[in-house]
């Protein structure tokens, strides 16, 4: 066990499955001599070689179509968009190619999307979405948002290893504002397995990616009888953990960095709805971005994500119901 | 460039080296050809009996450029084939009863009803299929190639796409990645003078072969309506790729003689235009050139003919008599349990193991 960072995480978990397996690789724009716009490739250039640690032209249908006949040739590519909000120019080749070749023709395609997401350092409406539910949609895709340093490491290397393709949310607000302590050499997390962070018995907050410490806070701060579900996987969901907790406690709050409309709180409350009703003692609520895009200066921006005084507000109305 | 002036869109005839193909290699460039005229011929005529759901689309005219390109490539090799291409995937060994299963959403087709048309790709001949969007194929063909360059291998990948697709900025991203990372990759372009019913003029204001010195590659411009001399340039460009040459434009010349879809009349297409290029066949204009110039019997030439299509109608028997998939299959198969590598395609060319043979010597 090490105290890292969560990303000293991301970097510890790629350099182990790089140096377990010669068949993955990395490519993006500036991951190689640079490092990586937040530095998560730095030294592996040096360590791995520049065909290993691919830098490429701008152009992320070229990375993300690179990705998809590298994989089905057997290797295990990595592909990082420097900022989740550009995979919307690689779209097409991951939610039409990649995401689709197994279920049409049986084809298996084995890699990894890393998407650096999220606000709340003025990044602006192109550097700060959370663009999780765009995949939920593309059956065939799974995705993963770790919010802590140990299941960063451990679900990108299930990620790598995993069949199929993988989107990676790896929040940027939680890169350094993360530590916790992290198992030494190869260490996986399986996808699909969500977490119980914090038992309760009073309100259960289901979160994933940065929600999930905002309501470990919220729920220290009030002291109360909280649970709060780390979701980890987005797709597959972990079904049975969400309507445990939810008939454990009978109040579910849902929170998420997202946009609100027919995002993971919108099918999270669902399940809970159609399984889970008899059990219900509140209406379920959601707490999430408003649907606006992330504004650029500091006040517009926190007027627009969950901050720890929403969290504790959500839970403090719901535990009165 | 006059768009309706057949011999004025041919650049420099590449040469071939008359020693590269045997007097069989010549059948069965005839007999492929033939191959995908008689089976897209019977596919219309199951459309036209309704047993074909949703639209129809196929290669006439084209079948020089599929089979001359897939003539060239090892088993090792490998391809992404899209929809005016049948005579790659026959060339691989893709039977015709598959691709007419496909067609009518049976379970024997490749897809097993899951995909329709030519949207397919045999993992086991070594192809990956194609999607509807032009032309992300290239970007995929890429990333084989990449990981053939990555390990060090004596292989190369091809693919296929039309003019219509270079207008696209996938295409752009392709060449110029390709370009950069010097993949063994051998991109063939098939100029069939329309995309759906834009003409060329509209599609662009320089031609893609143009502008392949731009990314760093050569741009070969060939007659897409002459099989053997598409074989020859795509056969140069696969052994410059293995080489570590890096990436070729082939420009095929040739038109689409059928419309976009079945559904799709070509008002747009001059008459003369058809009847210009009709006298350019790619399967007439060949049998002739083997009676003429290279030998053969008119008798030999009929045969082959006959042989194709009474095969291509067994085929179809074999087609219509594959049920239907089971409804519940449209639920299986999303997420893989484990990746496979795909396998390996036939490759007839006589050419292919005398030539492995010497590489792997030297």
């Amino acid at each position: 066990m090490a105290e890292m960072t969560y990303l000293e995480a991301i970097s510890d978990g790629l350099r182990t499955e790089m140096r377990r397996d010669e068949s993955v690789f990395c490519l993006g724009e500036d991951i190689g001599a640079f490092g990586g716009a937040f530095k998560v490739t730095d030294g592996f250039a040096e360590e791995f070689g520049a065909e290993r640690v691919l830098d490429t032209p701008l152009a992320e249908n070229a990375i993300v179509g690179a990705a998809t006949g590298a994989a089905i040739e057997g290797m295990r590519p990595v592909c990082e968009m420097q900022f989740a909000d550009f995979i919307a120019c690689g779209f097409d080749q991951l939610v039409n190619v990649a995401a689709k070749l197994h279920y049409r023709q049986g084809q298996s395609v084995p890699l990894v999307v890393r998407l650096p997401s999220g606000g709340g350092f003025s990044g602006g409406p192109f550097h700060s979405q959370n663009p999780e539910a765009w995949f939920l949609q593309a059956p065939g895709l799974k995705v993963v948002a770790p919010a802590t340093a140990a299941d960063a490491k451990g679900l990108l290397a299930s990620a790598i290893r995993d069949p199929n393709p993988v989107c990676f949310l790896e929040h940027k607000g939680l890169y350094r504002h993360v530590r916790g302590e992290v198992p030494d050499g190869e260490y996986t997390v399986p996808i699909g397995e969500a977490r119980v962070a914090r038992e309760g018995g009073e309100l259960t907050v289901i979160a994933y990616g940065s929600s999930v410490p905002l309501a470990l806070a919220a729920a220290e701060a009030l002291g109360e009888d909280i649970e709060v579900l780390d979701l980890r996987t987005l797709c597959p969901l972990d079904t049975e953990a969400i309507l445990a907790s939810a008939r454990k406690t009978g109040k579910v709050l849902i929170a998420h960095e997202a946009t609100r409309a027919c995002g993971v709180g919108a099918e999270v409350a669902a399940l809970i709805a159609a399984e889970a009703f008899e059990d219900l003692d509140a209406p379920i609520r959601r707490l999430t971005a408003p649907d606006v895009p992330i504004p650029f200066s500091p006040p517009l921006e926190a007027a627009v994500l969950p901050q720890l005084d929403d969290m504790k507000e959500a839970c403090h109305e719901l535990l009165a119901c | 460039m006059t768009l309706s002036d057949a011999s004025a869109v041919m650049g420099a005839a590449v040469q071939l080296d008359p020693a590269l193909l045997t007097r069989e290699d010549r059948a069965e460039l005839l007999r492929y050809m033939t191959m995908m005229r008689a089976a897209e011929e019977r596919a219309l005529s199951l459309y036209k009996q309704g047993k074909v759901p949703g639209s129809f689309y196929d290669g006439r005219g084209q079948e020089a450029i599929s089979v001359g390109a897939a003539f060239a490539l090892s088993p090792r090799d490998r391809l992404c084939i899209l929809h005016r291409d049948l005579g790659a995937h026959f060339v691989r060994g893709v039977t015709p009863d598959r691709y007419l299963a496909n067609y009518m959403g049976r379970a024997g087709g490749v897809t097993g009803g899951k995909d329709g048309n030519l949207h397919f790709g045999d993992r086991s001949l070594g192809c990956v299929g194609m999607v509807s969007m032009l032309p992300d194929m290239a970007l995929v063909a890429n990333g084989m190639a990449l990981a053939m360059k990555m390990r060090g291998e004596d292989r190369v990948a091809l693919t296929f796409f039309g003019e219509g697709s270079t207008a696209n900025g996938q295409w752009h991203e392709a060449m110029n990645f390709a370009g950069v990372q010097r993949l063994p990759v051998v991109f063939v372009l098939e100029n069939n003078r329309f995309a759906y019913s834009t003409p060329n003029e509209l599609e662009f204001a320089a031609d893609p072969v143009e502008r392949a010195e731009g990314y760093g590659l050569p741009g070969v411009e060939v007659d897409g309506n002459d099989v053997e001399a598409v074989f020859a340039a795509v056969h140069a460009a696969v052994e410059r790729a293995r080489g570590g040459g890096g990436p070729t434009l082939v420009e095929c010349q040739t038109m689409r003689m059928h419309g976009h879809g079945a559904h799709d009349d070509m008002g747009y297409v001059p008459p003369r235009m058809l009847a210009e290029w009709e006298a350019r066949d790619p399967i007439g204009s060949y049998a002739a050139r083997l009676v003429e110039d290279l030998g053969f019997a008119a008798e030999e030439v009929e045969r082959i003919e006959e042989e194709v299509r009474a095969y291509v109608a067994e085929c179809a028997e074999r087609a219509l008599a594959s049920p239907m998939p089971e409804p519940a299959s449209a639920l299986e198969g999303v997420f893989a349990d484990r990746w496979e590598p795909l396998g390996d395609g036939l490759a007839p060319w006589s050419g292919w193991a005398e030539s492995t043979d010497e590489r792997r010597a030297a």
